[in-house]
């Protein structure tokens, strides 16, 4: 079941298009806001309420980067590998994460804590290399730096 | 030397609101065009401005928006592509976080001008702070009538809204981009009919980049001439240019449109001690390398093509002589193969196997044949074999890296390993 709070902020979106179920996407979104990521259960309620078959959403959900089909982490961290960070030396960030966690890109820590990802430039190459934590961004990354940062994200 | 695009963005400063916005001459433009110019002049003084579109093909803006048929049926709309997903490009985001009223003003224009009645920004789901900054600017702009019904007392009308994408490089190339707004996949369409014919939903839609929205203020309020002489050569305005890789000061700097890369390194403090510059990719990952002999080119939509390169968002990539170019073409080519959107053959196979092929070289698998493959792949890649401009700009790194790095490759196979190691 969407709850009441979901469901205003996806009939609010839906508002904003031509035909309600371009907001297949939003709504996903919105879903995964509150719950971290979108369950089968999650897509069934989607189809009944903007109208799109079930096959249609999981189309969809699986061609972005940023719609989690599986559980996550309570805290994503999504590291940047792309070209300007790599010449900045993201491998050694990588290998670091991955040390640290005890978690390859794509895994979750054991304690459920952090989900590492890998993800496409993001746009703060001058500052490279960097990531994200859930909606922030760190700069200028450095093993030693990058401890301090998660220890941020309890 | 003039700064319009940054003028108002300052080191460490929080963007200007709408009435600091307004006290440094902001939404004069839109009163002025409202006022006293027909959407049909707006179209004639930017076609004039010689502005071109800075999401990387440079078409020209004004002819753009004269492509929306004058009779063509409503609703209508306008896109702004804040996408920003070419890796080394980082230009829209600044234009997006410091000064968004400039950027939703040139979006308010670009609507006016071809009677848009419904316009989206389309932003990439990472760029949580512009998220914010946009929300608030959109709801300062709504609350002083530049949004809504008969702003500023005109019969013109205007909603705008923002959707936060769910990632996808394809999202950036624009008929995917209507195909994500629309909440299907980003598969591209075919062209024609275009997008200002047959767009969102099969009506007409104007997609325009960030930066080149951005522009249009400055033209309504100085004049096409003026915008025209900006510049340093046929196109019109200035650059948001950005270097990033191993200088000494990696940024962003505007400077007039057909700055060199000379100019740009300089302002980056040149290349950090104990590294050499070996090349560079002059405007993200889907344009090709430039060698130093190229330092003297100007910058803009026409010069670099005669020695075989573009422009594309303006955001060089700097190679180094301590960074491998196999490993930094392998990094490119596994990128572009991760975000194909599997439409064609050429690209989701021939990229995969590019990537493996490239992947074995640094790993100390190289075998002969694997540059002639490759070679052979680049084929492919270009215009004409494939839907979109995906694959195409995927072998613009290639081809050239293997022109400029040809020994580079080469030693890879005989050694049977990365000599950066
Ligand atoms: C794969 C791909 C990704 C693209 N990504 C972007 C992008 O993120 N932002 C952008 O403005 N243009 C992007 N473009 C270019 C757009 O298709 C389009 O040309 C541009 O948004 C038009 O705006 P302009 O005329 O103002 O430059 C991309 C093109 C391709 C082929
Ligand atoms: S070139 Fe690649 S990204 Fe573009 S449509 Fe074809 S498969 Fe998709």
């Amino acid at each position: 079941m969407l709850t009441d709070e979901e469901r205003e902020e996806i009939e609010a979106e839906a508002t904003h298009y031509a035909v309600r179920q371009a907001a297949q996407i939003d709504a996903m979104k919105i879903v995964q806001k509150h719950r971290g990521w979108v369950s089968d259960e999650a897509l069934g309620d989607i189809s009944e309420l903007l109208g799109v078959p079930v096959t249609e959403l999981d189309a969809v959900a699986t061609f972005y980067n940023l719609i989690f089909r599986k559980p996550v982490g309570r805290h994503v961290i999504y590291l940047c590998d792309s070209v300007s960070c790599w010449i900045m030396g993201s491998a050694e960030q990588f290998a670091h994460c991955r040390a640290r966690l005890g978690a390859a890109p794509g895994e979750t820590t054991a304690d459920g804590r952090f989900t590492l990802l890998p993800i496409v430039c993001l746009g703060a190459c001058d500052h490279a290399p960097v990531m994200m934590v859930d909606d922030d961004l760190h700069t200028e990354l450095e093993p030693a730096k990058i401890d301090r940062i998660l220890e941020g994200y309890q | 030397m003039e700064t319009p695009l940054t003028q108002n963005i300052r080191p460490g400063q929080e963007p200007l609101d709408r009435e600091a916005y307004e006290r440094a001459g902001g939404y004069q433009a839109l009163r002025t065009a409202l006022k006293s110019m027909t959407p049909a002049a707006l179209i004639d003084a930017v076609k004039n401005s010689n502005l071109r579109g800075r999401g990387g093909a440079g078409f020209s803006t004004g002819l753009k928006w004269s492509l929306v048929p004058k009779d063509a049926p409503h609703p209508r709309y306008l896109v702004a592509n804040a996408d920003e997903m070419e890796p080394g490009t980082f230009k829209d985001r600044l234009l997006l976080e410091r000064d968004p009223h400039q950027f939703l003003e040139g979006m308010m224009l670009g609507s006016y001008a071809t009677a848009t009645d419904v316009a989206y920004i389309f932003l990439r789901g990472e760029y949580t702070q512009a998220a914010k900054t946009l929300t608030r600017a959109i709801a300062e702009a709504y609350a002083a009538g530049y949004l809504g019904k008969n702003i500023l007392g005109a019969s013109y009308s205007l909603e705008i809204h923002l959707h936060t994408s769910a990632g996808r490089y394809m999202c950036g190339e624009e008929t995917g981009l209507l195909n994500a707004l629309e909440g299907k996949r980003a598969n591209p369409r075919t062209k024609p009919p275009y997008p200002g014919v047959s767009g969102l939903w099969g009506m007409p839609t104007t997609v325009n980049n960030v930066e080149t929205l951005s522009c249009v203020p400055h033209i309504v309020n100085h004049g096409a001439e003026w915008f025209r002489k900006l510049s340093r050569t046929a196109d019109g305005g200035t650059k948001l240019y950005g270097a990033s890789g191993k200088v000494k000061q990696p940024g962003l700097w505007e400077l007039p449109m057909g700055a060199t890369a000379r100019e740009v390194l300089d302002r980056a403090g040149g290349m950090r001690e104990g590294v050499r510059l070996r090349g560079f990719l002059p405007g993200g990952a889907s344009t090709d390398f430039m060698t130093e002999e190229h330092l003297d080119v100007p910058l803009d939509f026409t010069e670099p093509q005669k020695v075989g390169s573009r422009l594309g968002t303006g955001t060089m990539i700097i190679l180094d002589d301590g960074t491998c170019p196999v490993g930094m073409v392998w990094n490119l080519e596994q990128f572009f193969a991760r975000e194909s959107c599997g439409w064609c053959t050429p690209c989701w196979s021939g990229l995969a196997w590019v990537e493996r092929i490239l992947r074995g070289m640094e790993e100390g698998k190289g075998q002969e044949g694997d540059l002639e493959k490759l070679t052979f792949q680049t084929k492919f890649f270009g215009p004409g074999h494939t839907f979109c401009a995906l694959a195409p700009g995927a072998a613009e790194p290639l081809q050239s890296g293997l022109k400029y790095f040809h020994d580079d490759f080469e030693r890879h196979i005989r050694e049977k390993r990365c000599p950066w190691g």
